[in-house]
């Protein structure tokens, strides 16, 4: 599946499209399609978000929805040298999750 | 050191104003992100993995304890408690707001500090030799030429759109700490016949394409010095490529055109230049130079009480002689052995700030091992130090051991990664703590860098690991016999790649072969360099 | 064989000279080389000012383009215009932003046809930034260091 992410303009959290917003948790990121591009120039524009790309991503066998690439999945959690600053979700995707 | 007088706030106070500007037209949708991201870059801020990161420019390295402070202070109130100290001499938070950025850049211009330069394509912020001052085997003091540079490259009208970002170091002594030819300009003062000048490298670099810079001039007299380097800028904005982003850099223009070439190009603008006549009048240097006169250093013991283990080994590895022989130059390690290179947490941060008011003059320096340094302690209050760094976690005995790892941020926060640098560093100092060969290795720089940028240093490291991609999973090649000291090199790759625990084995067997191989006194890098790269290869991959 | 480059005096959103604008367009370096008589030149990012050394005192317009703003080597073609006497009109044009004007009035512009015209009060502020400066550069400003020595 296709999902959005990017980074608040404000305070510069990581955030995925939830379908009608941006929300801290990867979990909550929706397959946009191929209306990516649509969703990307209007959230911009309203300053919703700062720097969004689309990425590829996929459900893995927990359910949970998980980043193609490493990048992303470490955006998602938090640093793996840090966990006390994780995301929350991380407590239930483990940190196995990410590499 | 260097106190700002009422220009020099001014200039930090109207730029932070300029910046509030800047961040509140993005935030009011004036600027589009394209537009912005110049600017808040020339503020030291970038959008990174998790948030904004913010650098903030410690120029030369120096600090007094009121400004650790300060910086602990915003790591509480803006940041998750904490910074990255890095080779640069810079220290980077993390988890900074758009809009407090402003507020940050306020607080640090309280305290003389600001975050002017630490990105773009700009004059970056100076370094020099962390030891300037304090080192036994000084000729000059480098800092005050480092300030006059700062106070040249800050807002220079010419110079703020370059080809590409652009950094300067400035050392005082035949022994190179600021790995002045891996600058694009390094700078020598020299002192010749009694007169004091300046020899000038250009054309240094990592990155993608490594480069030792050429020296491309002697000697500039003093009061030339910013006259030469306003040429060798010139000569850069206008010829240097914008084509392409990766051959953009000075390196490559010197390269292209030769090191006799360029030199010749910057000779021409600077007789020009001197028939202009923009360097600042003789006296400005003197007055910075007043800054930094010595201390009141006052006799006292010049030998200590060796009889706890413990205290004897970090004196011998952590101290280096001063130029007063009642006090000596002590290096906090900010790499205990499983830890994150370079990072402090507000309550060490304060703690170094303490210890600096008590014990060293009220200085410390950023070094760029990401270590920090007290430079002016009298031996007889080393047992005192001590004491309290290590009650703190800041007491490793490590300096330029095989623990004392340079690692960039790599794919744990940095946007351009390709791996993730410091967990290898913490494997491999954890490793080489607990077997206790670290001793026995004696100095061993070893340098990690999550991507091709190079910011860990990898190419200089007697040992290098450079980060790299492989089908979506981390890679890690290994390189031997570098040295950003003066006898500079550049490393040389052992061959094909490993994951990360073939390269935790992979720096083990190389140790094993230099052991093996070692004669009398050689370093590392002295035994790499007798014997070449074919033992460790047959060591690494067999025959 | 005027080229008819550049900006005409409309465009030009500031200025700071009392003399009348040239009322024509500006050729190209390569033929202000050949054309005794043109009074009106652009140049491009990468034309080399020092060829109009020569002719300055037949100029009366300079046009230094910055298509991109990231590309500063138009801020090097203006002091080198200015270092060697050049006292017409040097005029900033393309893609010209309110963040760039301070830095260009210090290496000599007096005029700005940016390609999109720029907010008043943010361009205002923007000139008015650096009551010092660092640097001496083409403004002949009195610097920083000069001034705490003076006396
Ligand atoms: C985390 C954000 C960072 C980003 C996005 C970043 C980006 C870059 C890039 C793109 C280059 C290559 C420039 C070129 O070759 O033209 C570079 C080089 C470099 N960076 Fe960083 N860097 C970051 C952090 C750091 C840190 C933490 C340090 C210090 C530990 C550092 C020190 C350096 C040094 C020393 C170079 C090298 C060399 C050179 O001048 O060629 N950077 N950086
Ligand atoms: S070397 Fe690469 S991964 Fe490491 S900080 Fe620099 S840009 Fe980031």
């Amino acid at each position: 599946m296709k999902i959005l992410t990017g980074n608040d303009l404000r305070s510069g959290a990581v955030t995925w499209w939830n379908g009608t917003g941006w929300s801290l948790f990867v979990d909550d990121a929706v397959d946009v399609g191929d209306e990516a591009k649509e969703i990307l120039a209007r959230e911009e524009a309203a300053r919703r978000v700062n720097v969004p790309y689309v990425i590829e991503a996929t459900i893995d066998a927990g359910g949970h929805v998980r980043p193609a690439h490493i990048k992303d999945r470490v955006r998602a959690l938090g640093p793996t040298v840090r966990r006390d600053l994780a995301v929350p979700t991380a407590a239930k995707t483990g940190w196995d999750w990410v590499i | 050191m260097y106190r700002y007088d009422q220009y020099d706030q001014a200039m930090v106070d109207a730029r932070v104003e300029e910046f509030r500007d800047q961040a509140r037209r993005r935030l009011e949708g004036k600027l589009t992100e394209d537009q912005f991201k110049p600017l808040r870059l020339m503020n030291g801020l970038y959008l990174q993995l998790h948030a904004y990161m913010l650098r903030v420019a410690i120029p030369y390295g120096t600090l007094n304890a009121h400004q650790m402070e300060a910086l602990a202070d915003i790591a509480e109130k803006y940041d998750r408690g904490y910074g990255h100290f890095t080779t640069r001499q810079n220290i980077q938070y993390n988890w900074i707001k758009l809009e407090d950025a402003a507020d940050i850049l306020a607080d640090l211009s309280k305290v003389e500090m600001h975050a002017i330069q630490t990105s773009g394509n700009c004059i970056r912020n100076i370094s020099a030799d962390h030891f300037a001052g304090a080192a036994a085997d000084e000729v000059v003091d480098p800092r005050p030429y480092a300030e006059l540079m700062r106070q040249w490259s800050s807002f220079h009208p010419e110079f703020t759109y370059l080809p590409r970002k652009f950094k300067i170091a400035v050392i005082g002594s035949e022994t190179d700490r600021a790995a002045m030819r891996l600058h694009d300009i390094g700078i020598r003062i020299v002192k010749r016949d009694g007169e004091v000048g300046a020899q000038f490298f250009a054309g240094g670099g990592m990155g993608r394409t490594p480069m030792i810079a050429p020296m491309i001039r002697d000697f500039v007299p003093l009061d030339q010095l910013i006259i030469y380097a306003e040429a060798c800028l010139r000569v850069y904005n206008r010829y240097g490529r914008r084509d392409n982003k990766y051959k953009a850099r000075i390196k490559i223009l010197v390269h292209e055109l030769g090191a006799a070439e360029y030199t010749r190009q910057v000779e021409d603008e600077f007789a020009h230049m001197l028939s202009v006549g923009i360097e600042p009048p003789r006296e400005e240097l003197a007055r910075i130079a007043a800054h930094f006169a010595p201390p009141a250093f006052v006799d006292g013991p010049k030998t200590l009480d060796r009889s706890d283990p413990d205290f004897a080994l970090w004196v011998d590895r952590n101290t280096h002689r001063h130029q007063h022989d009642a006090y000596v130059s002590a290096v906090i390690s900010l790499k205990p052995a499983g830890g994150i290179p370079g990072d402090a947490t507000a309550d060490q941060m304060r703690l170094m700030a303490r210890l600096a008011k008590q014990y060293s003059f009220d200085e410390l320096r950023v070094m760029h091992t990401q270590n920090v340094l007290l430079p002016h302690v009298r031996i007889a209050d080393l047992h005192a130090v001590w004491s309290a760094l290590d009650e703190a976690g800041l007491g490793s005995p490590n300096m330029d051991t095989i623990e004392d790892i340079i690692a960039c941020p790599g794919l744990d926060y940095c946007s351009l990664a390709n791996a993730r640098s410091i967990p290898l560093a913490q494997r491999i100092s954890e490793r080489f703590a607990a077997s206790g060969r670290t001793a026995e290795l004696g100095e061993l720089k070893l340098k990690i860098s999550g991507c091709i940028n190079a910011c860990g240093h990898h190419h200089a490291g007697h040992i290098g690991i450079l980060g790299v991609d492989k089908k979506g999973t981390e890679n890690f090649q290994l390189s031997l016999g570098g040295s950003e000291a003066e006898d500079v090199s550049l490393a040389k790759i052992t061959g094909p790649g490993f994951d990360e625990d073939g390269v935790v084995a992979a720096v083990e067997k190389v140790t094993d072969v230099y052991l093996g191989a070692r004669e009398d006194g050689e370093r590392f890098l002295d035994t790499y360099r007798r014997i070449g790269m074919e033992p460790f290869k047959e060591a690494l991959y067999g025959r | 064989m005027a080229d008819n480059l550049g900006t005409s005096p409309d465009e030009v959103q500031f200025r700071f000279r009392d003399d009348d604008p040239v009322d024509h367009g500006t050729v190209t370096v390569d033929s202000a080389l050949e054309q005794t008589n043109a009074n009106a030149v652009r140049i491009e990012p990468g034309d080399d000012a020092r060829l109009l050394l020569p002719f300055l005192d037949r100029l009366a317009l300079v046009e230094v383009n910055f298509p991109a703003f990231g590309d500063g080597r138009g801020y090097s073609a203006a002091r080198i215009l200015r270092e060697a006497g050049y006292a017409g009109e040097l005029r900033a044009v393309g893609d010209v932003l309110i963040d760039q004007l301070s830095h260009m009035r210090r290496c000599g512009f007096d005029s700005f046809a940016p390609d999109k015209r720029l907010d008043e009060d943010d361009a205002a502020r923007a000139f008015a930034t650096w009551e010092n400066v660092y640097q001496r550069a083409a403004d002949a400003r009195v610097i920083i260091a000069d001034k705490r020595h003076e006396a």
